[in-house]
C-alpha cells in the first residue's frame, strides 16, 4: 500500500521533472533565436566553406582568392593582401547602413572565411561611444565626429572612411495626389517651422500650378527617436534656411518647433499613411519598398529634381571636388543639375593605430574590399554607391593606418 | 512473492527516511542561506541599478540640478534638458489609463464569479489571461494601425465638435495623443487588473454571502454591502499592479503618443512618456550630456513609480483601517 502510493508520487515528480525540463529546451531553443536576432555575427561555421580539408572548397576559395587578386592588380595602386590569420573584427554603430553591411559581410566572408566580422547595430552614437571606449574594432556612423569627441579616441585617433551615401525622401498623403509634388527649400522649412500650415499656402499653390492643392491642415510628422535621417534632414534645413539654423540647428535628435514624432522610418511611414493631409521624411530605400507618394525638391541650380541613387551619387562626386582630406563634411544642397539636396555621408570610423598586425592587414583589406568591391552591393539595396573621386580620398587615409 | 516485494520496498524507504534524518543537518541551513543568497541578489541589483544610474547620471544631476524636474525644454542641439513634459506625459496617460480599465475590471471580475453561467468562466477567463500575455509591441501596432483611426473617428471627433470649448478636448483630432495613448494602456491593463481583481472576489467566503442573502439582500446589495468591502484591498492592489505596468509601458505608448514633449491641456494633443524618450533617444545619441539626461529621466521614472507605490500603500493600509491585512465591514 504504502509503495504503491510511493511510487505514484515518483510518477508525478517524473513528470514535472519532464517538463522542466521541455520549458528549459523551449527557453534555451528561443534565447538562441533570440541571440541570432540582437548580432548579426558572420562566422566560417555558418557559411559553406567550412571545411579546410574538402578539396572542392579549398578550390572555390583559391578562386576567391585569385579573383581578388586580380580586382586589386586592376584596380590600380592600394592592393591590400588579407591575413592568413584567423582574425575576428568587432563593429559597432549605425543602424542606417546596416543591411548593406550585412550583404557586403556575408560576401567577404564567402570569399575570406578566416575573417569574421561582427557589426551590431547599436546607433551612431552607440558606435562612436564604443570606438571612444576601445571596445571595437571599428565603428560606423551617420554623423562625424567633432572635434571634442575625436579628441577622446583611443590608439591614435579616428579615420573617417565614407562607405555609403543616404538619401532622405519628403513623403505625404494628400489623397488625389501622386508622386511628384514640387517642394522648394523655402517651402519645406517653412513647413517644418510651422510658417506654412495649410497646403493651400500661396507659396505651396504658385510652385505647383497644375495640382489641385486642397485647403486642408498640414500635420507634419519627424522622427520621435535620434537618428541619422534626422542627422542628414536637419542638416539640409539648416543650411537652406537661416532662421532654422538660427532657431533649430541640426543633430541626431533636435527641438522640433511643429509636429507629431514617429518611431524610426517605419513609425513616421506609418504616421504619414494614417493621417490624410500629412508630410514627414524618410530614408529614400524605405519609400521606394513601400511605394510610399514622395516629392520632388528644387536643387541649388535651380532645378526640381526627384530623389535617386544616381542623384545622391552625383551631389556627393560634387562635394568630393572641395572635400576635406578626412572627409568630415556635410553633403547637403551641393551643385549639379540633377543633384539631390537632402544627402548624406555614412561613415566607418577607423583607429589610426592597431597595435595587433593581423588586425590592422584585416581592416585595411576590408575596408578597402568594403568601398570598392563591396559597393556592388549598394544598387540593389537602394543605397547610393561611393563615387569614385571620394574613394581615392579613402585610399589615401587608409594607408595613414599603423 | 509480491508481500516480499512490498517488504522490500517499505525497508526501502525506512533507509530513506533515515538518510534524510542525516541530511536535515546538511540541508536545513544549506537552504536556508540559499535562500538568502537567493533574497539578498534582489537587493543587491536593485541596488547596483541605482547606483549605477546616479554615476551616469551624474553630469546631467550637476549641470541642470534640481530644475531638471520642471524644465520644460528638451533640446539635443543646444543641450539644455528637463523632464516635466516627460513626466506629465507618463503620469496623465498612466491616470487616463487607470480611470477607464478600474471600473470595467471591476464589473467584468464580478460578471466573471458572480453572474457568468460556470461554463462561461473558465473560457473567458482563459481569453483574459491570454490577453494579459500579448507582447506590447502587438499593442502598439494595432494601436496604430487599427485603434487610432477608430479613436480619431469616433471618439475624438465626437468629444472635439460636443466638448471642444472644454480646454481638455479643444484641438485637432489627429488620432494620435494623449487620449488614445491613454485608451490604449486601459485596454493593456484591464486583463491584469481583470485577473488578479478575480482572483481576490473569488477569494471571499461564500458564508458571507449566504448570509447577506439569507437576510434579504439583493445580488446587488450583495456585491456592493459584502463583496467589495471584502476584497477592496485586494482589488486596489491589482489596479496598483496595473498602474505599475502603464507607467512602464514603453513601445505600444511610443506608437501611438505623438512623441512631443509639450504640456497640453487639451488630452487630443501629443505627448510623450519618460519610457519612451529613453527607448527611442538613446541608441542614436551622441553627445555624452544627453545620454545623461536620458538616464537621468530613467531615474525618476523609477522614483515616480516608488512614488506612486508609496501612495497606494498609504491608501490600501488608510482603506484597510489601520491594520495592514483584510478587514471585514459591517
Amino acid at each position: 500500500m504504502l509503495s504503491k502510493r510511493f511510487s505514484e508520487k515518483k510518477g508525478v515528480k517524473g513528470g514535472l521533472l519532464f517538463l522542466a525540463i521541455l520549458m528549459l529546451a523551449l527557453l534555451v531553443a528561443a534565447c538562441g533565436a533570440g541571440n541570432d536576432n540582437g548580432s548579426q555575427s558572420i562566422d566560417p561555421a555558418q557559411t559553406e566553406t567550412t571545411e579546410p580539408t574538402d578539396a572542392s572548397d579549398s578550390t572555390e576559395q583559391d578562386q576567391a582568392e585569385q579573383d581578388s587578386a586580380a580586382d586589386d592588380a586592376e584596380g590600380g595602386e592600394e592592393g591590400y593582401a588579407p591575413p592568413t590569420a584567423n582574425v575576428t573584427l568587432r563593429g559597432a554603430g549605425a543602424s542606417f547602413p546596416h543591411p548593406l553591411f550585412m550583404s557586403m559581410f556575408y560576401d567577404y566572408n564567402q570569399q575570406y572565411p578566416n575573417i569574421i566580422v561582427d557589426y551590431e547595430s547599436t546607433g551612431s552614437g552607440g558606435g562612436q561611444r564604443a570606438l571612444k571606449e576601445g571596445t571595437v574594432d571599428f565603428a560606423a556612423s551617420d554623423a562625424y565626429m567633432t572635434e571634442e569627441d575625436m579628441a577622446e579616441v583611443p590608439n591614435g585617433g579616428v579615420i573617417h572612411i565614407p562607405i555609403t551615401i543616404g538619401t532622405v525622401a519628403i513623403i505625404y498623403n494628400l489623397e488625389g495626389i501622386d508622386t511628384g509634388l514640387k517642394l522648394t527649400q523655402e517651402t519645406l522649412s517653412k513647413i517644418y517651422l510651422g510658417e506654412i500650415t495649410r497646403w493651400n499656402d500661396p507659396l505651396l499653390v504658385a510652385d505647383n500650378p497644375d495640382l489641385d492643392l486642397p485647403d486642408q491642415a498640414i500635420t507634419v510628422v519627424h522622427r520621435s527617436d535620434s537618428s541619422g535621417t534626422t542627422s542628414i534632414f536637419t542638416d539640409y534645413l539648416s543650411k537652406v534656411s537661416p532662421e532654422w539654423a538660427e532657431k533649430v540647428g541640426s543633430g541626431t535628435a533636435v527641438d522640433w518647433p511643429t509636429g507629431i514624432g514617429g518611431n524610426k522610418n517605419d513609425g513616421v511611414a506609418a504616421q504619414v499613411a494614417q493621417t490624410p493631409g500629412s508630410i514627414g521624411y524618410v530614408e529614400f530605400a524605405f519609400a521606394v519598398e513601400n511605394n510610399l507618394t514622395y516629392a520632388q525638391l528644387r536643387n541649388k541650380d535651380g532645378y526640381f529634381v526627384f530623389p535617386s541613387l544616381e542623384a545622391a551619387s552625383l551631389a556627393a562626386a560634387d562635394a568630393a571636388a572641395n572635400m576635406p582630406e578626412d572627409t568630415r563634411v556635410s553633403l547637403v544642397e551641393k551643385g549639379g543639375k540633377d543633384s539631390y539636396g537632402i544627402v548624406g555621408t555614412s561613415w566607418l570610423l577607423l583607429y589610426k593605430e592597431y597595435p595587433d598586425p593581423d588586425k590592422k592587414a584585416a581592416i585595411q583589406h576590408l575596408v578597402s574590399w568594403m568601398y570598392r568591391e563591396g559597393q556592388k552591393h549598394a544598387e540593389p539595396l537602394h543605397y547610393a554607391p561611393i563615387p569614385e573621386e571620394i574613394a581615392q580620398i579613402n585610399d589615401r587615409n587608409l594607408a595613414k593606418i599603423k | 512473492m509480491k508481500e516480499k516485494m512490498e517488504a522490500v520496498a517499505e525497508q526501502k524507504i525506512a533507509i530513506d527516511l533515515y538518510k534524510n534524518g542525516q541530511n536535515r543537518k546538511v540541508m536545513e541551513p544549506l537552504f536556508r542561506w540559499t535562500s538568502l543568497v537567493f533574497a539578498g541578489l534582489i537587493v543587491l541589483s536593485l541596488a547596483a541599478m541605482i547606483l549605477v544610474m546616479v554615476v551616469e547620471s551624474w553630469p546631467s544631476i550637476t549641470t541642470f540640478g534640481i530644475r531638471f524636474i520642471w524644465d520644460t525644454a528638451w533640446n539635443p542641439v543646444t543641450l539644455e534638458f528637463g523632464a516635466l513634459p516627460y513626466i506629465y506625459g507618463t503620469v496623465v496617460s498612466s491616470i487616463i489609463a487607470i480611470l477607464v480599465a478600474t471600473p470595467i475590471s471591476i464589473g467584468c471580475a464580478l460578471f466573471l464569479t458572480e453572474m457568468a453561467p460556470s461554463w462561461i468562466r473558465a473560457p473567458i477567463g482563459f481569453l483574459i489571461e491570454l490577453l494579459a500575455a500579448i507582447p506590447s509591441i502587438l499593442f502598439g501596432l494595432w494601436g496604430l494601425f487599427v485603434f487610432m483611426p477608430f479613436v480619431r473617428e469616433y471618439i475624438q471627433v465626437p468629444l472635439n465638435q460636443f466638448f471642444g470649448f472644454i480646454p481638455l478636448f479643444a484641438g485637432e483630432p489627429r488620432g494620435l495623443g494623449m487620449l488614445s495613448a491613454g485608451l490604449l494602456l486601459a485596454i493593456m491593463i484591464i486583463p491584469i487588473i481583470t485577473a488578479l481583481a478575480r482572483d481576490v472576489i473569488s477569494a471571499v467566503p461564500s458564508l458571507q454571502k449566504e448570509g447577506a442573502l439569507a437576510l434579504g439582500a439583493t445580488k446587488w446589495e450583495v456585491m456592493r454591502k459584502v463583496i467589495l468591502p471584502y476584497s477592496r484591498v485586494g482589488i486596489l492592489g491589482a489596479v496598483m499592479l496595473g498602474l505599475g505596468r502603464a507607467l512602464g509601458e514603453t513601445m505600444a505608448v511610443i506608437m501611438i503618443i505623438g512623441n512631443r514633449p509639450e504640456i497640453n491641456l487639451s488630452l487630443l494633443e501629443p505627448g510623450q512618456s519618460m519610457a519612451g524618450v529613453i527607448a527611442t533617444q538613446f541608441n542614436e545619441s551622441i553627445h555624452s550630456l544627453h545620454v545623461s539626461a536620458l538616464i537621468e529621466i530613467g531615474l525618476l521614472l523609477f522614483l515616480v513609480t516608488f512614488l506612486l507605490n508609496v501612495i497606494a500603500r498609504f491608501l490600501i493600509w488608510k482603506v484597510s483601517g489601520g491594520k495592514n491585512g483584510v478587514r471585514v465591514v459591517q
